[in-house]
Formats: structure tokens, C-alpha cells, sequence
């Protein structure tokens, strides 16, 4: 928790935020989010509906998106649910921000098989940059924080930044990837050391003679 | 019916208990956190853990366990100790060893349980975790490090308050229990999670580092600041009532009470009337009961019939009041009234003004018609119960101007106008279920012919039908007949006529009328009342005389002196008894027996406690149609009463969750 960003000031968010309202699209999505359920079952569109509204946030702000607590207000009354129980949905999901992120919010997986295969190199390289935990650079680019498994194990140690995954990192993997998005560049998701999804590293060890034979 | 047995005691528990309840049916005991029975399962804390046959091998909460036909339920295993250590243990490593500078210490389930269950030492050697406190209002004190994460205060306020402000934020490790965005709870019954709250987490601000539970002399009483008669036990020290707690009584109060219940009792040493006063030149001078007493004598001189008036108090017990209508009877008067707000009701029998669905039978109904009642004020346990009415799928119309009540209300209107004629679709909502009640307040009552009218609506409906009252000493009074032909408004009209008007605590009513009026303050605070009076007779609180109240069922209950008055303040009823020697109209009563004897044998119904049956509801013939703007009585639920305008805490409430001020800050 010390190295979660710092809650902002209450009334500074308010008057930013307190008139946030869905875009005309973001109505449109809304709704249908909310007619996937049954009449009276509108608190199941929790979810779908924040994570819309942090989208909406971060295309505002040009960021990944956040959520103020004006716009969980706004969601929460959109489903006719007491704030409270939105806010305890926000803060339990780590997907929700609940403090403002930069362009690229870097998610180092730092649990044990990414640590085992090297996920301080990765943080390494973060510093490196610039970036330290739970703060954001100062042009605004790079948020870094430490996440707990995102399930792509197999492919550690990762990042997740924004809504695609690096795997497969490196020292220089990570510092690439950082280079090529403060370029303005796309660095390519998925692994970085050339092997396809998460198929053995060096190319395939089961079934290899009897596609040897068939070949 | 499953039937198990439990360590080879063999119960019968009814279908849907769970296995701890069946447990408890067995005579032992099963510790824990998160269960309680008056709210949902949440299954959480594992305190619960017992032994179960068939079932997985590993011990299971009992809590969340449904009880089932031939389970075999073991609590003194093995494995069950080592399940109760293995988790108390764990609950202990984020627990601090605060005991000696915690307010629970000596009423804490934790500290009770760990010496019960635990194993006396721990294995745990890193930091702790520590949480920040928590604003939580002006009744909550939070030190969230010694939460144990039961979420009993969660589900409360969901369930029973049912306003939806406290909640658990994060996850795991950093979970914590809060109020939404630390604001102040905006309940009446915040007080309540205090007392669920199993550990030190939540306790009393009010009270704060005041006493150990042990020091303090308990005491059975009778709460007065609403008619429900909230069974309460006074926790005195000395000659000072330190906190007020609710008794279970699952007709009345089930185990909860408001927060004026629990916190108005610091009023009771502020603004205190110790010592009688006579005015003298127009200002109260101290005086000497002798002085005081004489003072009265000189004004009754030569009396009779209507030239002396009563008025009695929301806060009176039944004695009191009986004594002095025998004062006025043996005047010859019936110029006494207790219905300060001008209420009118037909007063000829008990059965006409009482709650007669009764509070607990709110619960089954199926469609409520509030008139002129917000009862989230007036009454908030009856509210409780409407509430849980509501979760079970009744429905609720009022007729008022629309306030929050905690559940959906459709409102008709604030005009007592569409009582004549409901809407159809009101019409079909009450008719169509089993179970109707239609519940008069005093906003609707207040208005001449709004009874009948509302007594026709309810029959019409083939609803039952329920005056739902304010005050603690309403029922008491008017079934001791303290009632007269015109009400409130009668005695006014004979103002100057008057050459004594007694004031029992009477405090809710404008007494501009009687500024000319010789006028004889018997009560407790130096409020509304002393400001007319000509003599001041200091009386005793609830808290400082033993009595009889009746709820606004017609429950007749009984409470014990907590503490003595302060100063020279005497019982009402002595006073008046001694009073009545030197007018020459002695009282036929020494004691306290005496009175009450006499008050069986005037009333039988008042002679034993609890609901007497008072026979049918007389008829009553509905006026012409009535209309007029409905104003509940209550514009702010902390002030009701003497007591409550004189405690800090009332005040303080009043200010910030009625009127916005800001105590955030300050109080950090
Ligand atoms: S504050 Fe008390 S009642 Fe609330 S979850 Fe914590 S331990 Fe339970
Ligand atoms: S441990 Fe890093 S993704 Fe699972
Ligand atoms: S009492 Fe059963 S889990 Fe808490």
C-alpha cells in the first residue's frame, strides 16, 4: 500500500469531475451494458459500466483513464446502487485506477515465477527510465505499479501496459518497449524473444519426431 | 425437522436452521465473530468451525452450514480445539495488545473468546498491519486497527438502518471497514454497530475512556424519548448515568435503540433544576420547598372546578400523572391534558389510541398506509419493523410531504384531502393483500377530524388500524384519563381564568397563552417550561425514579431508579404528595405501593405489566371529509425532549447530520 499513488485532494476532483457525464457513444453502450440483464438486476452492469467510464476518463485526459469519485457517482446512480457499494467494487479491482495514471500505465507482474524469471531486471529497467512505483513521470507518459499475477505465467516475466501484454521480458525487452512508446511508436504485444503464444521457448519439444516424419 | 445429534445429544431443529443453531439447541456453546442472528450469514470469520459427519474431513463453519437429518455435529473434538486455536490465532496476528487503553476491554468478544478458545500465546513474529481511523459521525469512535473484518456493521447498516453507507474497501491484506468517503453515518441507529462491532473497533464516542463495564451498576429501565418504550439498562457510576444500552425484547425493541436512547443521557446532569424557585418581581429567586409550596397555597386560595389546569409532559411516568389528576379531581377540575401538540382522538376507551397492530405484528403485514407519520423519526424501531415488512415484500403508501424513510414509499400527496378518496391504484395495493394496516401520526391527528376520517379509511379498507405516538408518557396519561373535552386548545381558552396552571414537564407546547397565568413548573431542565412558570418544583428524570410506562401499544412497563436526583430534586410523585398538604387536599398515598395500588384498582389494565387486553375499538362515525396540509411533528429528531435539548451529544448530532455543520475536521 505505500507504494499506491496518493488519493487525490476531494474537492479539486469534484469541481473537475462533478459534471462528467457519458459521451453520446458511451450512452449507447451504457445502456445495452445495462439490457444485458434482467429488470431489477441493473447492479450486475457494474463492472463493464466502470470500466467504460475509466475508458472515458483516459480519451479525456489522454491517459488510461482513472476514476474520480464523481464519475463512480455517476455510475453508481446510473444503476441505482449506493455509492458505497461501487466504491468497494473500485477499490477491490486493481483495473479500477483510483488516482490519476499517465498515457501508459506500466503493470510489472512481480509475483513469484515472473520474479523467479527475472521480473527485477524488468523493474530495473523501469527505473532505469524513470519510472518508480506507484508515481508518474513527469511529462505525464509512465505510471509503474506493481501488480500481483496476470495469469500469463507462462511467458514471465510480464508487463502489462494499457490493455495489451509484453512477455517474455528482458533487461533490454523492457527497455525497448518503453523507447518505443515515448517515441510515439506501438511496440508489438505478446512475447519478445520471438517464440509464438506461449509454445516451448526454442520451438516445439512434444510430438517433434512425428512432425519430423510427416515433414 | 432434520434431527442430528450434537457430541450424541440428539435435537430436532426446525428445517432451514443451521448447524450452529442447532448446536446452541444442544446446550453448547459455539464461539463467534460475523454471526449474528438478526442479520445475514456472512460466514467470514471461521471462529464457527465444528466437526461434521458426512461431510468433508476438515472442520466446517457451522454458521453457514445447513442443518440436515442425521448429521453427526462434534464441538469438543480435537480437531475442532486445534481449528478454534488455528483461527483465533490468526485473527490475533493483526489484532494489536491494546486491552488496557481499548474501551471494549471487559464486554469484548475477542478478548472473552481468545481466553476461552485460544491458545494463550502466539507464533507470529512480523509487523502488524495498522489502519487508519475512520470518521464515522458523532456516536461512532473508530480504531480500525482492531478490526477484525466480521462486517457485522456493514450488513447492520444495509439490513436493519438501511442506509447503505458503511463498506469494505480493498482486498485482503489491505481490506478496510469505512464509512463511505469517512462521512458521518446520516442513521438514527448508528449507535448500534457499536454495540455488534464483536471487538474494540467501533465503541461509543460519547463514552469514551469514561468507565470499565465493571464499575458501572446496572439497572432496568424504560427509554422515554419515543413511545416505543425501548427496554433499556441504565450503566450508572456514582450519581452520574453513563450510557444508556438496549435490553432485548423481541416485542418491542428487539436488541436495538436509537441513538437519542443510547446518547441523550448526558442531558441529564446539564441544566439541571436542583433547587425550587418562586419568581419574585418577575425573577426566579431560589427558594425553600416550604417558601415554594406556601407561594402555591396563597395562589390556589379559594379554588375550585376549572380554575385550576394541568398540563402533562412527553417524558412523565403514569404515577406522577395519576397523582396529579387526583390533585385536580380533588379540585374538582378536568382541565388536564397531555396531548402538547393538539392532537384529537377519541380518548373514550384505550382500545381507540393505540397501536393496536402492535409493533412486532407490523412485521407480517402486507401493505402499510403511513398518514401523517414519518416514523424514521417518530418511532425508528417501529420503522425497523415496517422495514423488515418491506423486505418481505409489503408495500408502503403515505399520505405527507415525502421524507427518506430507508425504503420505497409511494406518496399520495401531502394533503389529508386524499384520505376521503385514494387513488384506485392505492385502493387495490391495500385491499388486495391479507394483511393491511393503515398508522396515524400526529401530523395527521393534529387536524380536527383527521381520526374519524382515518378510522373510516382503515375500515373501509378492512385494514387494522394504529395511532402511532410520540411520546413516552402519551398512552400512561390518557388511560389514567389525563385528557380534556377540547384538548389543549380548552385549557388555553381558559387562560385567564385559570389561577394555577401545573406544568408537568410540559415543554413541547406554546405556552404563550399563560403568561398572565400563575403558573407551577414541576420538572427537570431549565427549558421551555420555566420560562412562564411563577414557581419551580425541581422533579426527576426517567432515569431517577422508579415507575410505570406505557408504549404506544398500550405495553405496560415498569423500570427501576438508576441514580438519585440531583440537589433537592424530588420524584414527581412526592412532590406532589407533599404539595398536597398545605392546599388542604391531601393525596391518599404514602408510598410508591400505595399509589400504584391505587392506580390498579382506578385502571385495572395498568395493574400488571405487559398488554392487557382494554376490549374492542369503539365505533366512531366519520365527519365531513377533511383536508389540510400534513406537518409531522418532529423537525429534528435529536431535540425532542428537555433531556435530549440539554445533552451534548443530541446537540452535536443535531448540528452536523441535520444542519451540515463540519465536526470532520476537528475532531482528527
Ligand atoms: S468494525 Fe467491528 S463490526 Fe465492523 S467489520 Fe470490523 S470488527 Fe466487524
Ligand atoms: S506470476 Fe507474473 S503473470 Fe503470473
Ligand atoms: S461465525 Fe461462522 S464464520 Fe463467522
Amino acid at each position: 500500500m505505500s507504494d499506491a499513488a496518493p488519493t487525490p485532494d476531494e474537492a479539486e476532483v469534484r469541481a473537475r469531475w462533478g459534471c462528467f457525464a457519458w459521451t453520446a457513444e458511451n450512452e449507447t453502450t451504457a445502456k445495452s451494458m445495462i439490457g444485458r440483464y434482467p429488470p431489477g438486476r441493473e447492479h450486475s452492469a457494474i463492472m463493464p459500466l466502470l470500466d467504460l467510464a475509466q475508458r472515458q476518463v483516459g480519451a479525456e485526459t489522454q491517459t488510461q483513464g482513472w476514476l474520480p469519485v464523481p464519475v463512480i457517482e455517476y455510475v453508481a446512480k446510473a444503476v441505482n446502487m449506493p455509492y458505497i457499494r461501487a466504491y468497494e467494487v473500485v477499490s477491490f479491482y486493481t483495473m479500477y485506477n483510483m488516482a490519476p495514471v499517465g498515457r501508459y500505465h506500466v503493470q510489472v507482474c512481480g509475483t513469484t515465477p515472473c520474479m523467479l524469471r527475472g521480473s527485477d531486471d524488468v523493474f530495473a529497467a523501469c527505473k532505469q527510465r524513470g519510472l518508480a512505483k506507484g508515481r508518474t513521470t513527469p511529462d505525464g507518459l509512465f505510471t509503474l505499479t506493481e501488480v500481483e499475477c496476470l495469469g500469463a505465467c507462462a511467458n514471465a516475466p510480464m508487463v502489462q501496459i494499457n490493455d495489451d501484454n509484453y512477455e517474455d521480458l528482458t533487461f533490454d525487452g523492457m527497455s525497448a518497449i518503453l523507447e518505443t512508446l515515448a517515441s510515439g511508436g506501438t511496440p508489438t504485444p505478446g512475447p519478445q524473444n520471438g517464440r509464438q503464444t506461449s509454445c516451448p521457448e526454442g520451438g516445439p519439444t512434444t510430438l517433434k519426431y512425428m512432425a519430423e516424419a510427416q515433414a | 425437522m432434520p434431527t442430528l445429534t450434537v457430541d450424541g445429544v440428539e435435537v430436532t431443529v426446525p428445517a432451514g436452521a443451521t448447524v450452529l443453531q442447532a448446536c446452541e439447541a444442544a446446550g453448547r456453546e459455539i464461539p463467534r465473530f460475523c454471526y449474528h442472528e438478526r442479520l445475514s450469514i456472512a460466514g467470514n470469520c471461521r471462529m464457527c468451525l465444528v466437526e461434521v459427519k458426512p461431510g468433508p474431513p476438515k472442520p466446517q463453519a457451522s454458521c453457514a452450514l445447513p442443518a440436515a437429518d442425521k448429521q453427526e455435529v462434534r464441538t469438543d473434538s480435537a480437531m475442532v480445539k486445534k481449528a478454534r486455536e488455528g483461527v483465533m490465532e490468526f485473527l490475533l496476528i493483526n489484532h494489536p495488545l491494546d486491552c488496557p487503553i481499548c474501551d471494549q476491554g471487559g464486554e469484548c468478544d475477542l478478548q472473552d473468546q481468545s481466553i476461552a478458545y485460544g491458545k494463550g500465546h502466539s507464533r507470529y513474529d512480523e509487523n502488524k498491519r495498522a489502519v487508519t481511523e475512520k470518521y464515522m459521525g458523532p456516536i461512532v469512535k473508530t480504531v480500525m486497527t482492531r478490526c477484525i473484518q466480521c462486517t457485522r456493521c456493514v450488513r447492520f447498516a444495509e439490513e436493519v438502518a438501511g442506509v447503505e453507507e458503511i463498506g469494505a474497501i480493498g482486498r485482503g491484506e489491505n481490506m478496510q471497514i469505512t464509512s463511505y468517503l469517512e462521512g458521518a453515518i446520516t442513521s438514527e441507529l448508528s449507535g448500534n454497530v457499536v454495540a455488534l462491532c464483536p471487538v474494540g473497533a467501533l465503541t461509543s464516542k460519547p463514552y469514551a475512556f469514561e468507565a470499565r463495564p465493571w464499575e458501572l451498576n446496572k439497572t432496568p429501565a424504560i427509554d422515554v424519548m419515543d413511545a416505543v418504550g425501548t427496554n433499556i439498562r441504565l450503566d450508572s457510576r456514582g450519581r452520574q448515568v453513563l450510557r444508556a444500552l438496549p435490553r432485548i425484547n423481541e416485542a418491542v425493541n428487539e436488541e436495538w435503540a436509537s441513538d437519542k436512547t443510547r446518547h441523550a443521557v448526558d442531558g441529564l446532569v446539564r441544566r439541571r433544576l436542583d433547587k425550587p424557585y418562586v419568581r419574585r418581581n418577575g425573577r426566579l429567586i431560589e427558594a425553600t420547598w416550604g417558601e415554594a409550596f406556601a407561594a402555591i397555597a396563597t395562589a390556589l386560595e379559594g379554588a375550585s372546578g376549572d380554575q385550576v389546569a394541568a398540563i402533562a409532559g412527553d417524558l412523565a411516568e403514569v404515577e406522577s400523572i395519576f397523582a396529579l389528576k387526583q390533585l385536580l379531581d380533588a379540585y374538582g377540575s378536568t382541565l388536564h391534558e397531555c396531548r402538547q401538540d393538539g392532537a384529537r382522538f377519541d380518548v373514550s376507551s384505550p382500545a381507540a389510541y393505540r397501536f393496536t397492530p402492535t409493533i412486532a405484528g407490523v412485521e407480517d403485514a402486507r401493505a402499510i398506509l403511513l398518514v401523517g407519520s414519518n416514523p424514521r423519526w417518530e418511532a425508528p424501531l417501529v420503522n425497523t419493523r415496517i422495514r423488515k415488512a418491506v423486505k418481505a415484500g409489503a408495500k408502503v403508501l403515505a399520505i405527507g410531504p415525502e421524507v427518506d424513510l430507508t425504503y420505497p414509499v409511494e406518496w399520495l400527496g401531502e394533503d389529508l384531502s386524499v384520505l376521503g378518496n385514494l387513488p384506485e391504484a392505492a385502493n387495490k395495493t391495500l385491499t388486495d393483500g391479507p394483511h393491511a394496516i393503515v398508522i396515524a401520526g400526529m401530523g395527521a391527528l393534529a387536524h380536527e377530524g383527521a381520526y374519524e376520517a382515518a378510522r373510516a379509511a382503515a375500515a373501509g379498507l378492512g385494514a387494522d388500524f394504529g395511532v402511532l405516538h410520540t411520546a413516552a408518557a402519551r398512552v400512561g396519561a390518557l388511560d389514567v384519563g389525563f385528557a380534556a373535552d377540547g384538548g389543549i386548545d380548552a385549557i388555553r381558552a381558559k387562560a385567564s381564568s385559570l389561577k394555577t396552571l401545573f406544568l408537568l414537564g410540559a415543554d413541547e407546547t406554546d405556552l404563550s397563552a399563560f403568561a398572565d397565568t400563575f403558573t407551577v413548573y414541576i420538572g427537570t431542565h431549565g427549558d421551555a417550561g420555566v420560562r412562564v412558570a411563577d414557581v419551580i418544583l425541581p422533579g426527576a428524570t426517567y432515569a431517577e425514579k422508579p415507575g410505570t410506562w406505557v408504549n404506544l401499544e398500550g405495553r405496560v412497563q415498569r423500570a427501576d431508579r438508576a441514580v438519585f436526583p440531583p440537589g433537592d430534586a424530588r420524584e414527581d410523585w412526592t412532590i406532589l404528595r407533599a404539595l398536597s398538604d398545605p392546599l388542604g387536599k391531601t393525596l391518599p398515598f404514602d408510598t410508591l405501593a400505595g399509589l400504584q395500588q391505587a392506580i390498579a384498582a382506578a385502571h385495572p389494565h395498568l395493574a400488571t405489566e405487559g398488554l392487557a387486553d382494554v376490549g374492542d375499538v369503539p365505533d366512531v362515525t366519520a365527519g365531513p371529509a377533511v383536508s389540510g396540509t400534513i406537518v409531522y411533528p418532529i423537525t429534528d429528531f435529536y431535540l425532542t425532549n428537555p433531556i435530549a435539548r440539554a445533552s451534548e451529544t443530541m446537540q452535536r448530532c443535531s448540528a452536523e447530520l441535520l444542519h451540515g455543520v463540519d465536526y470532520a475536521e476537528a475532531a482528527e
